[in-house]
């Protein structure tokens, strides 16, 4: 029979390790959750991106969108002749008021028409339950699947809408997604809110008819070839629509569901970007702190082995090999679990944006980065340790042990204090002999705990955004929109309704914005000054005014357009007569969902060359009068919809939880095991540099509390240090996060909860009590009879 | 106890045996020693290494625990011992003395000392204990800057400040030179004689074995003879 033949070395190898096999896992785990968040976020992002690509493709998401008053259908072929443009389509869609059965509240709803005879060239559905209208039929509707899920409604439901000011019952015949809802949101809402905002599609003649556009459309979609200018397309077709109340189109990424979408996976894009590495650079970090140190109570094997002529080279190898066994176990466990939560997640993604399919593909890269870092992580500690002992003549490792020397006053005459005991002067003088194994110490300890509270700051700076968008920004109970833009008389009839405390107009008109060669499609929003409910801040959060004269632009869209205060922007209104004039950039502001641009209310119907015209309310209403106002507001034709102050900042809330809050826990999570992997670690090296001396305290008769003292006051020592470092870390990893996570959607403040930062402290500390219970449990165990024999 | 005696007895072993392993692997370090040793003596084991001589000395200082038979130190029955009660009793009866020292190097040779005898509910002050070892002049010495020599006698200081009633001494020469040895010896002297502590000293050196009052050769795990020498050797006169 034929043995397999191990060489010693690597028998020794396989058995050191087992030896170390439970700080071998500690290890192997700080390696594998660095990995694993890598591998997660690195393969959930490409799938959703590559799966919203697909989406948009497979369904034909219209790249350019154009709305109208009333185009005749013959405009479409010169649109479709545009160059560049592969196809286009026509279609109808409105905004309606909704009613459905049980809701208080009016609901915002927007028809579009479905061609009557096959499936939509551009912006296809995904049919998800049900059936397709019937053309013939004027009550058959498909509604979007959130909005159908929201209110509970299935194929035969009914519902009724304010059609041109009349009221008409609808029937549900199926529920479908669209590639252009996926995020569906209503005027003048901030958010999607899929209980205030429905979409229904309806046949076109039926639209025609009810809304007298025979053989015409208000809106056009347009599907470009690869290489087509956009901006070129955009203006040929706004040429081509202006003559009939054309508005101005723009391209997909001005579409505020794609802008929703893009800007969500964009800050899961910055999370992944910026955590991930951040974990894997910690973990290498800790990782060479680990090796080094292990490799350093390994000194005495290593003058061993090279005395009985083994190479420097062979020595080295030989401890590479025990290092890269364990990053190896972190590495494959790491890419393991990664790409299954990574695959996890995406379909808790998938599910989240309503992806119809998942594309998870995870390529090589993740893999080839992750055990680059490592890899080098690890040949970087091992070497520089190994080096370090090999350094040593072998003899060093056969003479009596010479005592490690003391005798450098490095703390003054403290450490020869009276008031010290024997034990704690060990440990003082432990610490202050070689302080950089301290510093090292501390500093991982502070990194983790740093990674640890920077991830959960970010559930802070969510809280902080709603807070400031809806308790200091927005401070209305509703919003109401008007149907068209209306005389201020209006307001009076607002005033009068039942429950309105308060009222508060404002004017918004859609527009591009030019400086120079950088353009920005941005409505203006015209406001009161000394306005109570629709309030500008400052980058200190005080309020501040709406100035006489000038814009106040929201700062993201100033840095866009790269103006700051005293430059003139142009501005080029994009609907009602259309006006182009020049305005002074009076101030920047603080937003943080969208990019805003404010002034005077007065002052931007003067530029609109209008009288006193107002697009809809800020309302303060009295909670108990809430259920008759709503009722009079449904049948209020001129309005269009009504945003509930309160709703909103919920479904925010709920949003950002189900988007970011995943990533969120996904980070904490790791980054507590991070923290506890250092902390063991910390503690088991620290026994294995010191089980000798306190084996021969054992001996001598000190009990296992007092020999546990001498090697867990250290810790805790080194620990407590550690705490308001670990502290600095998380405030600047916090700050770095908000600054990288602005999207063109969302800016995310600063914020850090003194809850959180005793949440990470409390973190630190926990798994030193854990660590330092389960090394307890190792002096209990010390070989008191091996250290009589043995020398260091 | 079985019988009265009229000198107080440090230890009495019946029968104790020492098996490590199981199995094929089994090894009997200690096959059945029965011994006294008699409060206030110098007692040398002699032995082969493997002779079981260590193991004994482990078993006496309450470090490891016989298979078998049982230890008596001053009619209590060690083997009852959990470790708890082991610690206690080596924390206030025995004196360890190691090959290689095993002092603290973080701490001078006074501090190595007063580790002792914070925990010590008798001790003599750290300087008179290395005043008995002759270091009266390098207590504020670390480990590091002390011969080997000095460095085994502060570890003598150390094992007696406590007053302990036996020293254990498990080749307290065997890392050192003659000169520095013959030194080592005489504290060890000093002490039992000023002292009275009972003294078990472990040595490859036969020449030592001059200077104890009782000398137990080993050999296979078994106790093999007893010599009792008429008189003892002062340090100096061993010839090694």
């Amino acid at each position: 029979m034929v043995r397999p033949r191990i060489n010693p070395l690597n028998r020794k190898l396989l058995r050191d390790l087992w030896h170390i096999r439970s700080q071998a896992l500690a290890i192997a785990m700080v390696v594998a959750c660095g990995i694993a968040m890598f591998v997660m976020s690195y393969g959930m992002m490409a799938a959703m991106e590559a799966t919203r690509d697909a989406y948009y493709d497979r369904y034909r998401f219209a790249d350019v969108f154009a709305a109208a008053k009333r185009a005749p259908e013959h405009v479409m072929t010169k649109i479709r002749a545009i160059d560049g443009v592969s196809a286009a389509q026509s279609r109808i869609s409105v905004g309606v008021l909704l009613d459905v059965e049980g809701v208080a509240e009016p609901i915002t709803g927007r028809m579009q028409s479905l061609p009557d005879s096959g499936r939509p060239v551009l912006n296809d559905l995904v049919l998800r339950t049900g059936r397709w209208v019937d053309p013939r039929r004027a009550d058959e509707v498909v509604v979007n699947e959130r909005f159908a899920e929201a209110h509970a409604l299935v194929s035969g439901d009914t519902l009724s809408a304010i059609i041109n000011g009349r009221k008409q019952k609808l029937t549900v015949v199926g529920t479908a997604l669209s590639p252009e809802y996926i995020y569906a949101i209503g005027p003048g809402q901030l958010i999607p809110d899929d209980r205030r905002f429905g979409v229904l599609w309806v046949a076109r003649r039926q639209l025609e008819a009810a809304f007298d556009l025979d053989g015409a459309f208000n809106e056009a979609t347009l599907r470009l070839r690869r290489g087509a200018r956009v901006e070129e397309v955009i203006d040929r077709v706004d040429a081509l629509l202006d003559p009939y109340g054309g508005v101005g189109a723009y391209a997909r990424e001005d579409h505020i569901s794609d802008e929703f979408v893009s800007s969500e996976l964009d800050q899961l894009a910055t999370m992944t970007a910026v955590m991930p590495p951040i974990f894997l650079g910690v973990a290498a970090f800790l990782l060479n702190i680990v090796v080094s140190r292990l490799i350093d109570t390994e000194r005495e094997q290593i003058g061993l082995l090279k005395s009985f002529g083994y190479s420097d080279a062979a020595v080295g190898w030989h401890y590479l090999k025990f290092v890269l066994a364990m990053t190896a176990i972190g590495l494959v466990a790491g890419c393991g679990v990664g790409v299954w939560l990574g695959r996890g997640l995406a379909e808790l993604y998938q599910e989240y944006y309503r992806f119809p399919f998942l594309y998870f593909r995870a390529g090589p890269a993740p893999y080839v980065y992750a055990t680059l870092a490592a890899g080098t992580a690890a040949l970087l500690g091992t070497v520089m340790a190994v080096r370090r002992a090999i350094t040593l003549p072998p003899a060093e490792a056969m003479r009596p042990p010479a005592p490690a020397d003391y005798s450098k006053r490095l703390l003054g005459r403290f450490d020869r204090a009276r008031f010290l005991d024997e034990p704690s002067r060990m440990v003082i003088r432990h610490i202050a002999r070689n302080p950089m194994r301290g510093v090292l110490t501390v500093l991982g300890i502070a990194m983790a705990m740093g990674l640890y509270i920077g991830s959960a700051a970010s559930t802070d700076a969510i809280e902080k955004m709603v807070w400031l968008t809806f308790d200091q920004v927005e401070r209305q109970d509703m919003t109401v929109l008007l149907v068209e833009p209306r005389h201020d008389r209006i307001l009076h009839e607002f005033t009068r309704m039942p429950g309105v405390r308060a009222v508060e107009p404002f004017r918004s008109v859609a527009a591009k914005l030019r400086f120079g060669p950088r353009e920005e499609r941005q409505g203006l929003t015209g406001m009161l000054p000394h306005a109570e409910m629709g309030r500008l801040i400052d980058r200190d959060e005080r309020a501040i005014q709406v100035p006489e004269a000038g814009l106040m632009l929201s700062a993201p869209l100033g840095e866009r357009l790269g103006v700051g205060s005293g430059d003139v922007l142009t501005v080029e209104v994009m609907e009602g007569r259309q006006p182009t004039f020049d305005v002074r950039v009076a101030g920047l502001v603080e937003a943080y969902i969208g990019t805003p641009a404010y002034l005077h209310i007065g002052e931007l119907n003067r530029l609109m060359k209008e009288g006193p015209t107002v697009s809809g309310a800020r309302l303060l209403v009295d909670d108990a009068r809430a259920e008759p106002l709503y009722a009079l507001l449904k049948d209020t034709p001129v309005v269009a919809g009504v945003e509930l102050n309160a709703a909103a900042a919920r479904t925010f809330r709920t949003m950002m939880d189900e988007n970011m809050g995943r990533m969120i826990l996904f980070n904490v999570v790791f980054a507590g095991l991070i923290v506890f992997g250092v902390v063991y670690n910390n503690a088991r090296i620290a026994l294995a540099e010191r089980g000798r001396e306190l084996a021969s305290l054992r001996v001598l008769g000190f009990r296992r509390g007092e020999v546990s003292y001498i090697l867990l006051a250290e810790m805790a020592l080194l620990t407590l240090i550690s705490l308001p470092l670990g502290m600095a870390f998380g405030i600047g990893l916090a700050r770095y996060l908000a600054a990288t996570w602005t999207t063109d959607l969302f800016v995310i403040p600063y914020a850090l909860q003194t809850d959180t930062m005793a949440q990470g402290a409390l973190v630190v500390v926990a798994s030193a009590i854990v660590s330092a219970l389960l090394v307890r449990r190792r002096i209990d165990t010390l070989d008191l009879i091996e250290v009589l024999k043995t020398r260091e | 106890m079985s019988e009265a005696v009229d000198i107080r007895e440090a230890y009495r072993t019946h029968g104790v045996t020492k098996v490590y392993g199981s199995g094929d692997a089994q090894v009997h370090a200690l096959r059945g020693v029965d011994l006294v040793v008699p409060e206030g003596e110098m007692v040398v084991l002699l032995g082969a290494s493997g002779s079981g001589k260590s193991t004994l000395l482990n078993i006496l200082g309450g470090l490891d625990r016989a298979s078998e038979g049982e230890v008596f130190f001053r009619g209590q029955n060690l083997t009852d011992f959990a470790d708890r009660a082991l610690t206690e009793y080596r924390r206030a009866h025995v004196g360890f003395v190691f090959q290689f020292y095993n002092l603290i190097p973080s701490l001078t040779a006074r501090e190595n000392v007063a580790l002792v005898t914070e925990i010590a509910r008798d001790p003599m002050a750290p300087d008179e204990a290395l005043r008995l070892v002759g270091l009266g002049e390098r207590m504020s010495h670390f480990p590091a800057q002390l011969s080997g020599g000095e460095q085994q006698r502060v570890a003598i200081a150390r094992a007696i400040a406590k007053r302990p009633t036996v020293l254990l001494c498990d080749e307290p020469t065997g890392a050192l030179d003659s000169t520095t040895g013959v030194k080592v010896l005489e504290a060890l002297e000093r002490v039992n004689a000023e002292t009275g502590t009972t003294t078990l000293v472990i040595t490859h050196n036969a020449g030592i074995a001059d200077m104890a009052d009782r000398v137990l050769y080993f050999r296979d795990g078994r106790l093999d003879h007893v010599h009792e020498n008429a008189r003892r050797k002062r340090p100096e006169d061993i010839t090694w």
